[in-house]
C-alpha cells in the first residue's frame, strides 16, 4: 500500500495518512486488493481502543476518521474522571496518548469518511468517496453528534452565536452574557468553562433541579456569575446575521419571555449541551437499532451481521462515556479476532 | 497562507484586489487545527487564483465579531471588501470549502 504523507504538521501527535488503495485497475493490469483484518470506521475513544486492542493482536488495522481523532471528547478542557487519567487532563491530551498507543502497535488512521458500505458478503467492503476498502471484520465506532434544540433559527445561527463547542468560542463571548442550555454533567461542566470569559452565564434547563452528578452540582454553586433559569426551554432564536434575541418558554406555565441582547453587547452566546445523537444514518435498514437510531449489538459487540461489530457511542447502552467507549472497542477488537481465527 | 490580524485586516483583506480566504480560528479550537492541513492543501491548489489569509482570532476578538463571526471554525470569501461566502462549524468540511472556492473562481 502506497502512502503519500500531507506533510502537515503533527496534530496530536499523529500524522494523518492519506493512503492510496491499490485496488484501482491500470491499463489492463488489475492489482491485488488489499484484504485487512479489521476496517475501524470512527477515531474516537471507542475506535482507538478497538485499534490498539486489535493491532496489539497482530492484526492488519485501519481506522478512517472524517476529522481528527478523538470524537466527541476532543472539545474539552477538563476530563476528571476517566479511571487513571493524569490530573489536569484534558480530551486532547487524553485522545492523543491514546492514538500514540494505537500507532505504537501498527495501527494506521486514514482521513476520509465512509459514506456506504457492503456487508452483505464474507469480506466486508466499504466506501468513502473517492476509493474503496475491504476487511474480514468492521467496527462501527462513528459515535455521537450534539443534540440540536431543534428550534426556528438554530442552525442558520450556529457560528453566529449557537455553539456546540465552547472550547472553540468562549473567547468571543469574553465579558458577553452566555446561555448554557440542559442541565446534565456537560452542561454545567461547560457553563462552568464558560464563567472564566463571560461576565455572566445562566443555565437554563426543562426541570427544576441539575441531573448532573452531585460533585458537579456543588462545585457549581462556588460560581458568582452563574445563574439558573428553571422550568425553562428554549422555544426560538433571532437575529439578523448574529443572534440578538432569545424565546424562552416556561413549561409549567407556558409562558413566553424573549431575552434581548444587552444595547452595548450586541449579542449573546447559546450553547446547547443536551446530549448526542447517533451518527448511524447510513446504516438504517441495514443494521439492527433502536428508534433512536443507536445499534443494537450483544455483549460481545456483535451486530446483526456477522463480522460487523459496533462500539461507543454509537449503540444502545445506558451510559455513553470515555471509559465505556474504550471498553467496547476492546471488547469488539477481541471479538473480531476471534470470529477471523473461526472463519480461517 | 498569510497571516493576518487586526492591524493588517482590512488592508489585506477588505482592500484587496480580487477574491480572499480568510480562515477564522482561535487558540483553544482543535477543530480548527484538524482543518489546517486541509485549508494549506487548497491554498496550494489555488495558488495563483485565490489569496488564502488566516485570521487568529483569540488575538483579535472585536474583529471577528465585526464581521459577524462568532463561531469556529469559519472559513469565508470576501470580495471588494464583503464576505460574501462562507462556511462554519461542521459544514467546513474540505468538500464543502473547495465547493465554495469553485463556485465564487469558477
Amino acid at each position: 500500500m502506497r502512502h503519500r504523507e500531507t506533510g502537515s504538521p503533527h496534530l496530536l501527535g499523529v500524522s494523518i495518512v492519506h493512503a492510496i488503495p491499490m485496488s484501482k485497475e491500470k491499463k489492463g493490469m488489475k492489482l491485488t486488493v488489499k484484504i485487512y483484518d479489521v476496517i475501524i470506521i470512527g477515531a474516537g475513544p471507542a475506535g482507538l481502543a478497538a485499534g490498539l486492542y486489535a493491532s496489539r493482536s497482530k492484526l492488519d488495522v485501519v481506522l478512517f476518521e472524517k476529522k481528527t481523532p478523538g470524537g466527541q471528547i476532543v472539545i474539552t478542557d477538563d476530563i476528571a474522571n476517566y479511571p487513571g487519567a493524569p490530573a489536569e487532563s484534558t480530551g486532547p491530551s487524553l485522545i492523543a496518548r491514546m492514538v500514540a498507543q494505537a500507532e505504537e502497535f501498527g495501527a494506521i488512521i486514514i482521513k476520509d469518511e465512509i459514506i456506504d458500505f457492503d456487508f452483505s458478503g464474507k469480506v466486508k467492503v466499504v466506501k468513502s468517496a473517492h476509493d474503496e476498502y475491504q476487511a474480514k471484520t468492521v467496527i462501527i465506532a462513528n459515535g455521537g453528534k450534539p443534540k440540536l434544540i431543534g428550534c426556528p433559527n438554530e442552525q442558520e445561527l450556529t457560528g453566529k452565536g449557537v455553539s456546540y463547542c465552547a472550547t472553540c468560542d468562549a473567547d468571543f463571548f469574553t465579558d458577553l452574557e452566555v446561555f448554557v442550555i440542559g442541565g446534565g454533567d456537560a452542561a454545567v461542566e461547560e457553563a462552568m468553562y464558560l464563567t472564566k470569559f463571560a461576565r455572566k452565564v445562566t443555565i437554563v434547563h426543562r426541570r427544576d433541579q441539575l441531573r448532573a452528578a452531585k460533585s458537579i452540582v456543588e462545585k457549581a454553586k462556588t460560581f458568582k456569575n452563574l445563574e439558573y433559569l428553571w422550568d425553562t426551554v428554549v422555544e426560538e432564536i433571532k437575529g439578523d446575521g448574529m443572534v440578538e434575541s432569545c424565546v424562552f418558554r416556561n413549561v409549567k406555565t407556558g409562558d413566553l419571555t424573549e431575552h434581548f441582547a444587552d444595547e452595548n453587547d450586541g449579542t449573546f452566546g447559546i450553547f446547547p449541551f443536551i446530549g448526542f445523537d447517533p451518527v448511524s444514518s447510513i446504516y438504517k435498514g441495514k443494521l439492527n437499532m433502536n428508534d433512536a437510531g443507536y445499534i443494537i449489538t450483544d455483549e460481545n459487540m456483535l451486530t446483526n451481521i456477522p463480522g460487523v461489530f459496533a462500539a461507543g457511542d454509537i449503540r444502545e447502552k445506558q451510559l455513553r462515556q470515555v471509559v465505556t467507549a474504550t471498553a467496547d472497542g476492546a471488547i469488539a477488537a477481541v471479538a473480531a479476532e476471534k470470529y477471523i481465527m473461526a472463519n480461517e | 497562507m498569510l497571516v493576518v490580524n487586526k492591524e493588517n485586516f482590512a488592508l489585506e483583506v477588505l482592500e484587496a484586489e480580487g477574491p480572499v480566504l480568510v480562515d477564522f480560528f482561535g487558540d483553544g479550537c482543535v477543530p480548527c487545527q484538524a482543518l489546517l492541513p486541509d485549508i494549506e492543501a487548497l491554498a496550494e491548489k489555488y495558488e495563483g487564483k485565490l489569496k488564502f489569509c488566516k485570521l487568529n482570532t483569540t488575538q483579535a476578538r472585536r474583529l471577528a465579531i465585526g464581521q459577524k463571526v462568532l463561531g469556529l471554525p469559519t472559513i469565508a470569501i470576501y470580495k471588494s471588501g464583503e464576505k460574501i461566502a462562507e462556511v462554519t462549524k461542521d459544514d467546513a468540511t474540505k468538500v464543502n470549502i473547495e465547493d465554495m472556492i469553485t463556485r465564487i473562481i469558477g
